[in-house]
């Protein structure tokens, strides 16, 4: 081989790459799945259990096998069949087919079979010159237009290789036939050279591992881009039983095979020793045998091997590095967020110094950078972060008393002490009327971490507030938050103020509404210094750097200046190309049901309901995990989140944290979960208004309506829509309802904010947010099934309710089919909200306790989802008249909706 | 005529842009759709563009002249469902070697008109060979995940049927596009092998994937590197990306096939990101505009339109890729 061709990498598939180059060193193949490797496996495809079958695959990808062979060669399965039938099961779980997959069988057709139903690059497994070439060439044709690469045995006509030169033999003239005549890329060739048993008490098998790694060594050398594989199990066959001599001799072969170029092959993991900890007298008998280093190294390994027999392994926690240095041992539980042995640390590190602040400008900050460098570079991820702030400020909680000591030493003295040398301060804020700081909590942490000293007012701050607290504590930076529409319109009032107090510090907006277009078309206009969009805690990080860099802040603010107008430009430009009805044509176009043919289920019971003291635990099956994720910047769908190739181990371990915490919230009780909800009689009046009739009354709903210009026979959708009209005769119903999983969050939060556990905090918050979610599901699911009972038999997973694929639909007020806030206020006088469970309104109208969930129930089976979008100023006057309430006011509370 | 793959290597080329917009400016009703030959078809056939190949060629010959007026180098047969699996929603399967050569035929005699024109600019017919509408490795049952409304070998059939209608009309090349399922591209590669072998000639393939989402993959699941690997044992003219996104989202993962690809690379995007009405509302100027980041970027050996696309989109782009060199492209054994 040519020393400068390029070496050709091995790549194969699965729904992700997979690429066998110089630095992925050994590629494990899962060979769990296969029926001759697992009776368990065999026994479940006998048995035609396929989920437990698909099961065993999934482990085989957690615990690491990047390739999983399946196998189904047995005499009592329909082995091409099943061959099909896993895989396209396999095909269906994302956390499964991620790998590639090895295709193993000797039967032709069950190859060719699997070949058929995946989409990725595989592996056969195998073929070779057994029964002649022209069976060899056929096959080997067939695989590469099948787009797969394959594992050539070292066997043919004459038999299996077993030495050294029949192994080359055997692998040179395969090679030849496959890239010379039939442009096979040499790349996609991997060569199973025989691993057989040493130490079997015969002569000719003393050499079995050496001739295999040495042909390994020349196939490597002389073959041009292939690999090579093999099964190592068979190495230590004859040592059955004893699987300490097994483990070892496992990993020794491992180590002197990889060493020569061995780069794929089945290892079970739980049968392997660290090869650095193998104790040393059973490494030298073991690498004796191996290597063929002693003739009588079978003996000896045979007399030693007793002496080991049965030895138990202890997996005990690894905490060697407690011998480290002193700084290395800061840094590294700053890294790993190891809170155990912090305060112990921090105290060495005290007596050494001269003053405790160096301390925390020394050692701790020391172990920070590492973290901020890590963080950036996308070697951590938030949860970790988080971990780590909270080392840190146990740690700075255990020095403060001696640098408050010292202090008080030093104004005796007339020293002054230097101040703490932070990169800046930030003032951070949920605006007035909000309750939502998860996102908020998380930025400020993570800035932190980096050095920044964080002014937090906490949440529903108002504006002369935040104006004050900036000027007094003289912040670089203030950072706003907020999760509800209304929000929006304070961080733009905000901004203005800013403007007239003249202020020249830059404005950071964050939160769930926020948006680009929104920052660059609302609130940077109001303001001359930067105004900037930070979405997740990272970006956070670099845009403040950016932002307080004095030497280059003035053209990266002029660039963002730019960069905003530009944008609002664009934004502007487009939006207006889109057209609009009236009010009134776009109610011509509502979507009409067919009322006399609709099927009305009238409720089983009218009026409203409580439920208190709800077991919480009830709502752990209808958690939807993947919003839980997104609010700690992991991004994925659970539960492959947990099996990602680049958040998945973060997202595991986050994921068992809040198991922890969730177990202990269900059992020591530590929410409150409360909910009122009813079902009423309604029509619909006037197009867009929904009477209701209770007890005490008559209440109306007004809904909006969907204005912008349509195709040909699309609606123009509005709520109202979706009950029958009063004209109709008919007589329908309408529900709804406020949970609230929240009681006990906030002292929960402070608790932990108290013992320094800002993760906890924010895991709580997050937590309850997700059961107050779930919450609602639960309680739809009881309407749907029960109160109301027009879906009685329905039977849905809980993906399937996370999909909404259920039948009738629960808007919210404040989300895209009814955006307007201010029909929760009739919501809260319907049923008695605040009297009967003690959820609150804000002047924003956001819910508190913040984790709470309220809206409307539509039972129709026509009813549906949708985006009001931008409506026009005609149906905001509409709207007031309706409402009876001032222009002014409704524009106010329409205004994210209303067309510019 | 010069070889494309030299062509390839000079100059971006530039493919056309949407056949089915056009098409709709023409108001087509059922009548029209059907003509006389199909008068008395039994089930309405308006939606079925492909059959407006035989009843409606002047129309089809109108659109591909078009194209080439505004710059194309390259356009592709009126087929995108030009296979027995896609026409059963018809009951025209047994049209298809038809439609396929029909479609071919009156592609290329417009190019022909253009490249006699101006024979420093040869013109070119890609046989258009879409997805069609079944899934080999998604079950469309959300109960029985391992069912399959279509086998491999059933898809094998049906592409090499469509291939040898399309090369014997005249096709120049063979375009795999919209592939949101490996798989049946796989299927579709390995009829094209099949027919390469039995005639023994060599055909210019070009395979277009479409990553469906923000989540940056295929409809079946796969990432864009994943995607490149499965499809490269093939030689290829050029992989690329077309359909379901905007220029601007689709940059990130065509600079994955960029780097990890030695073939051409194309990229045939929407115009942006359809509105709220399911329309495509990108100008000309706003598409060449993030086109322009491929081209700084060297992205790019073959650059088109998809949905939304219309002859002043091409022109735009075409206009722009004349002031480009194309990516280097590795010459591929």
């Amino acid at each position: 081989m040519s020393s400068k061709e390029k070496i050709k990498y091995l790549k194969l598939s699965g729904l992700e790459p997979m690429i066998v180059s110089a630095e992925t060193n050994f590629i494990n193949v899962g060979e769990r799945t296969n029926v001759a490797g697992s009776r368990k496996f065999l026994r479940l495809v006998k048995e035609e259990k396929f989920d437990e079958a698909l099961d065993i695959a999934r482990h085989q990808v957690e615990g690491g096998a990047q390739v999983i062979d399946i196998n189904m060669d047995d005499g009592l399965i329909d082995g091409k069949d099943a061959m099909v039938r896993f895989l396209n099961l396999i095909m269906a779980e994302p956390d499964i087919a991620r790998v590639p997959i090895m295709i193993d069988s000797s039967k032709w057709e069950i190859i060719e079979a699997g070949l058929q139903v995946v989409q990725g690059k595989c592996v056969v497994n195998s073929i070779s010159l057994k029964e002649g070439e022209e069976e060899f060439i056929a096959h080997a044709k067939a695989i590469k237009r099948y787009g797969a690469a394959v594992i050539v045995m070292a066997f043919d006509e004459v038999g299996q290789a077993d030495n050294y030169d029949r192994r080359i033999e055997i692998s040179k003239r395969s090679y030849d036939i496959l890239v010379h005549q039939l442009n096979f890329p040499p790349e996609d060739i991997i060569f199973d050279l025989n691993i057989f048993p040493v130490a079997t008490g015969m002569e000719e098998h003393r050499k079995n591992a050496v001739d295999f790694i040495e042909a390994t060594r020349w196939v490597r050398k002389n073959l041009a881009h292939c690999s090579v594989s093999g099964g190592v199990s068979n190495v230590s066959f004859s040592f059955r039983g004893n699987n300490v001599v097994r483990e070892a001799m496992h990993s020794v072969f491992l180590y002197h095979a990889i060493k020569a170029g061995m780069n794929m092959g089945i290892v079970n993991p739980a049968m392997l020793e660290v090869y650095d900890d193998i104790p040393k007298d059973l490494l030298e008998h073991v690498e004796d045998v191996i290597l063929d280093r002693r003739d009588d190294a079978t003996e000896r390994l045979l007399d030693f091997a007793e002496s080991v027999k049965g030895t138990t392994k202890e997996r005990v926690v690894d905490l060697s590095w407690r011998e480290e240095p002193l700084q290395d041992r800061i840094t590294r539980a700053l890294v790993k967020g190891i809170d155990q042995y912090i305060t112990e640390d921090v105290e060495e590190a005290r007596l050494a110094a001269d003053k405790p602040i160096e301390v925390i400008e020394g050692n701790l900050m020391t172990g920070m950078n590492v973290v901020g460098d890590l963080f950036g570079s996308g070697k951590m991820f938030l949860p970790q972060v988080v971990k780590s702030a909270r080392v840190m400020k146990k740690a700075v909680a255990y020095l403060l008393p001696f640098i408050e000591e010292e202090k008080k030493q030093n104004a005796i003295s007339g020293e002054t002490i230097k101040e703490n040398d932070s990169n800046g301060r930030i003032l951070m804020a949920t605006v007035k009327g909000d309750v939502h700081d998860i996102g908020k909590n998380i930025v400020s942490v993570v800035l932190g971490c980096n050095n920044y000293e964080i002014v937090d007012l906490g949440v529903m701050v108002p504006p002369e507030k935040i104006i004050q607290t900036a000027i007094d504590e003289q912040v670089d930076i203030i950072g706003l938050s907020g999760l509800i529409t209304p929000s929006l319109d304070e961080m733009v009032h905000l901004a203005k103020e800013m403007e007239r107090k003249n202020f020249n510090i830059p404005l950071l907006i964050g939160g769930a509404t926020t948006s680009k277009a929104h920052t660059a078309v609302k609130i940077d206009p109001q303001y001359k210094n930067a105004v900037v969009h930070v979405n997740d805690a990272s970006r956070a990080v670099t845009v403040v750097g950016d932002l307080l860099n004095k030497r280059s802040n003035q053209k990266y603010v002029g660039d963002l200046k730019e960069d905003y107008e530009k944008f609002r430009n664009g934004f502007l430009k487009r939006t207006k190309q889109k057209e609009y009805l009236t009010i009134e044509e776009a109610r011509k176009n509502k979507y009409s049901i067919d009322w006399q043919n609709s099927e009305i289920i009238t409720p089983k019971e009218l009026g409203v309901k409580i439920i208190e003291d709800f077991d919480l635990k009830k709502l752990e099956p209808y958690i939807d995990w993947t919003p839980f994720f997104r609010s700690w910047d992991l991004h994925g769908k659970y539960p492959a989140i947990l099996s990602d190739n680049v958040v998945g181990e973060q997202a595991t371990s986050l994921f068992k944290d809040a198991q922890e915490l969730l177990q202990k919230v269900f059992e020591e009780k530590l929410l409150g979960a409360k909910a009122v909800y009813g079902l009423f009689e309604a029509n619909t009046v006037d197009d867009d208004d929904i009477e209701v009739s209770t007890e005490q009354g008559s209440f109306k709903f007004r809904t909006l309506r969907q204005q912008l210009k349509k195709h040909a026979s699309k609606p123009n959708f509005a709520l109202s829509d979706f009950i029958a009209p009063k004209e109709s005769g008919i007589q329908d119903y309408i529900g709804c309802f406020c949970v609230s999983t929240g009681f006990g969050t906030k002292e929960l939060a402070e608790a932990f904010e108290k013992d320094h556990d800002d993760y906890n905090s924010i895991m709580i918050k997050a937590l309850a947010d997700r059961l107050a979610e779930a919450f609602a599901e639960y309680l739809h699911k009881k309407i749907r099934t029960d109160d109301w009972g027009y879906a009685k038999d329905e039977e849905l997973s809980n993906e399937e309710l996370i999909k909404e694929v259920y039948k009738g639909i629960r808007p919210a007020p404040g989300y895209p089919a009814c955006p307007d806030h201010l029909e929760k206020i009739t919501i809260w006088e319907l049923l008695q909200v605040n009297e009967q469970i003690g959820v609150e309104l804000t002047e924003s109208l956001a819910m508190w306790p913040a984790a709470s969930v309220s809206g409307y129930y539509f039972g129709n089976s026509e009813a549906r989802y949708f985006g009001l979008g931008k409506i026009k100023e005609d149906q905001v006057r509409d709207f007031a008249k309706r409402k009876s309430i001032d222009h002014q006011y409704a524009e106010k509370w329409l205004s994210p909706n209303i067309l510019d | 005529m010069k070889d494309i793959q030299k062509i390839l290597e000079e100059r971006i080329l530039v493919l056309d842009g949407a056949m089915g917009t056009m098409l709709q400016r023409y108001k087509f009703t059922e009548e029209d759709f059907r003509g006389e030959r199909f008068k008395d078809w039994t089930i309405p056939v308006q939606g079925n563009n492909d059959l407006l190949s035989i009843t409606q060629p002047e129309a089809i010959k109108e659109v591909h002249r078009l194209y080439f007026e505004a710059g194309a180098d390259i356009v592709e047969t009126n087929t995108f469902s030009g296979t027995t699996i896609a026409m059963a929603d018809y009951e025209m399967e047994e049209l298809v070697y038809e439609l396929n050569y029909q479609s071919a035929k009156i592609a290329k005699e417009v190019a022909d008109e253009f490249t006699e024109k101006e024979p420093d600019k040869p013109r070119f017919v890609a046989g258009s060979i879409g997805p069609t509408n079944r899934t080999a490795s998604m079950s469309p049952d959300v109960n029985d995940p391992g069912f399959r409304a279509v086998t491999f070998e059933e898809l094998r059939v049906a592409y090499k049927q469509q291939v040898e209608a399309l090369l014997d009309g005249g096709a120049d090349i063979l375009l795999v596009e919209t592939i949101f399922d490996t798989l049946n591209a796989k299927a579709a590669l390995f009829a094209i092998e099949e027919v390469k072998d039995e005639r023994s000639i060599e055909v210019p393939i070009m395979i277009s994937g479409t990553i469906t989402d923000a989540s940056g993959r295929t409809l079946s699941g796969q990432t864009a590197e994943a995607f490149l690997i499965s499809v490269s044992h093939i030689p290829m003219l050029s992989v690329g990306f077309n359909c379901a996104l905007g220029a601007s989202q689709l940059t990130p993962h065509l600079e994955v096939l960029s780097q990890k690809s030695s073939f051409g690379i194309s990229a045939h995007p929407n115009a942006g990101l359809p509105n709220a009405f399911g329309e495509y509302d990108e100008t000309p100027e706003q598409m060449a505009e993030q086109i322009k980041e491929y081209m700084d970027k060297s992205l790019v050996n073959i650059i088109g339109g998809c949905c939304g696309t219309t002859p002043e989109h091409i022109k735009a782009i075409a206009d722009l890729a004349k002031q480009y060199k194309p990516r280097s492209v590795e010459v591929t054994v």
